[in-house]
């Protein structure tokens, strides 16, 4: 894998570097780089979701991820769901209780302390997951004015999808080729378009430890948190394709009987 | 339609019938997520159940928490309280069945009973929706009784209910409803 | 054929209903007994499927439409509530979002049969210009639909779109204000959308009733443009067509269940899982894929007045349709020179479908496809306003035959049944 990076970062150079003496030094295109496989065993239409891929990237999401990053579509009771991680009852309670929302108003009618904090409780199974920022303005300016976006749907929000997310995910190592200089404050990554993206990379060998004992490479946990991704953009992609191989079945027997009767009913016609 | 006599028509009404009934089968199929879409949704029914927490409830006090839409009483009898609904005869009462939905056999398998209206006596969960038309009763305190029977008076049309919530006078046909309820500890139950 | 009802009740209940309203008769008369040319062929099938696309959009509306918030605010998370919360919500909308594009797809087939078989001629004249109103109804009620989930390109669909009327001098911006009912598109203009969009498509089915009543006063046009002369022309419509039809849905239900199912957001663009910011524009604004032949003559115009008039213009040329063609022949069968100039349109009308999805400055092959989208747009209007009058007069038809049934039974001495 290490391997492909490199020698796909210096072709990227070397084409680059050639392209790049034939015209103009700065005429540099910057269009993404069209997004690798992330190999997803979830796609085809039989693809389905591995539990253990999903519950470590519930694991990086809300380790490394959820400081910034909203998944505020999902709730809590989605986690024990048939077709998503599939937690238990009981880990989805604790993984709820765990997090803490802002609080109704208490008896006083008060929604801050006397800190101005505000008032927070733990979570429930009704409840959607937190979001770490209370709105667009307090996002901005924890993030360098660069607004994270909010994941429920974001493999669906791309052209590209998981493979998208995936690449911006493992593109981070990828060298700048020579020419290219990288905005102030921003970070390279030739997966995204313009090559500069607000997002430090997020992804290190280990950020998280998995409990099921999975090496946390860089790969493993981007392909772990896309997949989870995918889930929170698609909870019910499994139930659709299991439904719809049924469906085909049927209007497949269907549209047999009918022709049958078609041709019957046609051969008096003459 | 022409009636054709021949075999070729007894071949083709099978196939008619054939057709008819795969579609028949497929049309009833197909139509049943646009029933099923109107039945609560995933995040209605995840707030089905509800915990309270007990421990801030004083003897003799009741609060009231949202379960379901509905309000529901959450009452801490006192000892006077409980003696005064053991002591009632049930074959008296205008409602004897239990409306408990946490008996074994069914809500109203059993009598009206003070055991059988709350599963520990000092504490009485009940759905706070008068069983006459839908208004939300008010509790009887010993600083402002309502009604005479120490439980609740419903002020839209005077039902009167007791300490354990059964219906004593008034137009309610039934007693309060008991919700489903687990103790999770002394002090946290979970209803629904 | 209309003509006199041969109808006759088989129970005394029948002839209860019928002597206090006809609709047994009427459905006799329309749907079982109606004489119908007996050489149609899968091309006139789209008709019956557009009736069942009608139906399923407004099941599927209704339904979506009792979880479906109408505000700004909540619009977009309503419809993620559908797909997500509400029971079988996610197949629900999909098949509303799907079915919209097999609507289109089944509707250009249908107006592409209804060109290539003379549908449109006498004395069916009617019948096409019923069915341009439609076709303009669908577009309006997509638009508005399109709008609802509050998305990237919903919001600035509506936009570039309404800010098309801004064009119109002197009164523009008053109407383009009017639209929204606010200074740029925002809440006000999506509730009125919703109200838009759930009632078109009764309007759509009432005009649907007039344009079948027209059909059925001529009766069905058919493949080889003869008229019917005998009743061994026709068969009637039960079980002929009823059967015929039935399969030929089944077959457009698969490929509707392929894309629900296996790739339900093949037709859709990625930015309008985006919830609608006013402040930031996608790079592309593309509208969805049926309408994006208008929207590549639209912007092959650099002046925004004349393009609106050149895209108005193209649906508007429909209506004349009727008397652009000189042709005493109706179908293109027999007519070998408007038959390549028939394909050569088509072909106009995927292209400029292609130019609509691309950017305006976009570049192919070292063609830059704004000028694709400027030919393909002279086509169009030559092939209505000088291509079909003009071939009418100049072509030498072939040899048109006896009857339906005569020909029927020629291409049955060559090969077995239909």
């Amino acid at each position: 894998m290490r391997l492909t990076h490199l020698s796909l970062g210096s072709s990227l150079v070397l084409v680059l570097g050639l392209s790049a003496s034939a015209f103009a030094a700065d005429a540099i295109d910057t269009k993404r780089l069209h997004p690798k496989s992330g190999e997803f065993e979830f796609e085809g239409p039989f693809g389905t979701y591995d539990r253990g891929a999903l519950q470590r990237g519930y694991q990086v999401y809300k380790e490394v991820c959820a400081a910034c990053h909203a998944v505020n579509h999902l709730s809590f009771h989605n986690l024990d769901e048939p077709g998503g991680p599939e937690f238990s009852e009981a880990q989805a309670k604790a993984l709820a209780a765990a997090a803490k929302i802002p609080a109704e108003p208490n008896d006083k009618g008060e929604t801050t302390d006397d800190k101005g904090q505000p008032l927070m409780r733990s979570a429930t199974l009704a409840d959607h997951l937190p979001m770490p920022f209370p709105n667009e303005n307090a996002a901005r300016a924890n993030n360098g004015n660069n607004l994270p976006p909010d994941l429920s749907m974001i493999v669906k929000a791309r052209e590209g999808g998981a493979d998208y997310v995936y690449s911006i995910l493992t593109g981070f190592h990828e060298k700048a080729p020579a020419g290219f200089k990288v905005t102030e404050g921003k970070y390279f990554n030739p997966y995204f378009e313009g090559w500069n993206i607000g997002m430090p990379p997020p992804l290190n060998a280990n950020s998280v430890t998995y409990s099921d004992g999975t090496k946390a490479t860089i790969e493993q946990e981007a392909k772990d948190v896309t997949t989870f991704l995918a889930w929170a953009s698609e909870p019910k992609m499994e139930e659709r394709k299991r439904i719809g191989f049924g469906v085909m079945i049927f209007l497949i027997a269907l549209a047999g009987i009918l022709f049958a009767a078609y041709r019957k009913v046609w051969k008096d016609a003459h | 339609m022409a009636a054709t006599i021949s075999d070729a028509g007894t071949r083709r009404d099978f196939l008619y019938v054939a057709s008819g009934a795969v579609g028949a089968v497929g049309v009833a199929t197909a139509a049943w997520p646009f029933i099923d879409q109107m039945n609560p949704t995933t995040a209605a029914l995840a707030l089905a159940s509800t915990e309270v927490d007990l421990s801030t409830v004083q003897p003799g006090q009741q609060v009231i928490v949202k379960w379901r839409g509905h309000p529901l009483f959450v009452r801490r009898r006192t000892p006077a309280e409980i003696e005064a609904a053991k002591a009632v005869d049930v074959n008296s009462l205008p409602d004897p069945l239990a409306f408990n939905h946490n008996l074994a056999g069914g809500e109203d398998s059993g009598p009206a009973t003070d055991a059988n209206r709350a599963t520990k006596p000092e504490w009485l969960i009940l759905i706070g929706v008068c069983t006459h038309l839908g208004c939300t009763p008010t509790v009887s305190t010993p600083q402002i009784p309502e009604g005479d029977y120490g439980g609740w008076l419903c002020h839209c049309h005077g039902s009167m209910y007791d300490t354990a919530g059964r219906i004593r006078k008034g137009p309610a046909p039934r007693n309060l409803e008991v919700p489903p309820y687990t103790f999770l500890s002394d002090t946290r139950i979970k209803v629904g | 054929m209309s003509g006199p009802s041969t109808y006759k009740p088989n129970s005394s209940l029948e002839r209860w209903i019928d002597a206090r309203l006809p609709l047994p008769r009427l459905l006799h008369d329309t749907v079982h007994t109606f004489p119908t040319p007996k050489n149609l062929n899968i091309w006139y099938t789209f008709g019956g499927i557009l009736a069942f696309c009608l139906g399923v959009q407004i099941v599927t509306g209704i339904v979506l439409a009792m979880h479906y918030v109408a505000n700004a605010g909540l619009a977009f998370d309503s419809v993620e509530a559908i797909m997500r919360d509400v029971n079988y919500g996610w197949l629900i909308r999909y098949m509303h979002a799907n079915g919209a594009s097999m609507f289109f797809l089944a509707v250009y087939i249908h107006m592409f049969r209804g060109l290539y078989y003379g549908s449109y001629k006498a004395p069916r004249e009617l019948i096409w210009i019923i069915g341009v109103l439609i076709y303009l109804l669908m577009m309006a009620t997509a638009f508005f639909g399109y709008v609802l989930p509050w998305g990237q390109m919903s919001f600035w669909g509506a936009t570039v779109i309404t800010n098309l009327f801004s064009a119109i001098p002197v009164v523009g911006s008053h109407i383009a204000t009017w639209l929204w009912g606010d200074f740029a598109v925002g809440d006000a203009t999506l509730n009125r959308f919703f109200s838009l969009h759930y009632l078109l498509p009764f309007i759509i089915a009432g005009v649907v009733v007039l344009h079948i009543w027209a059909l059925h006063v001529p009766g069905n046009n058919n493949p080889l443009g003869i008229d019917v002369k005998s009743p061994q022309d026709t068969v009637p419509f039960h079980p002929y067509y009823t059967v015929k039809d039935a399969f030929y849905l089944t077959l457009f239900v698969i490929i509707f269940a392929a894309f629900v199912f296996y790739s339900p957001d093949f037709f859709g663009n990625p930015d309008n899982y985006q919830p609608a910011n006013p402040l930031v524009t996608p790079p592309d604004i593309v509208p969805e894929w049926y309408l994006l032949p208008f929207y590549a003559m639209l912007r092959s115009i650099p002046n925004k007045l004349l393009g609106v008039i050149v895209m108005g213009g193209a649906i508007v040329t429909l209506v004349f349709l009727p008397w652009l063609d000189t042709s005493r022949v109706r179908s293109c069968r027999f007519r070998p020179l408007m038959k390549q100039f028939f394909w050569g349109f088509v072909v106009a009308c995927v292209l400029l479908g292609y130019c609509g999805s691309q950017s305006v400055d976009a570049v192919k092959f070292g063609i830059p496809m704004v000028w694709v989208a400027r030919v393909a747009s002279l086509y169009y209007y030559a092939f209505f306003w000088l291509i079909l009058p003009i071939v009418g007069l100049i072509e030498t038809p072939k040899k048109l035959p006896a009857s339906i049934a005569q020909s029927v039974l020629g291409d049955n001495a060559a090969q077995p049944a239909e």
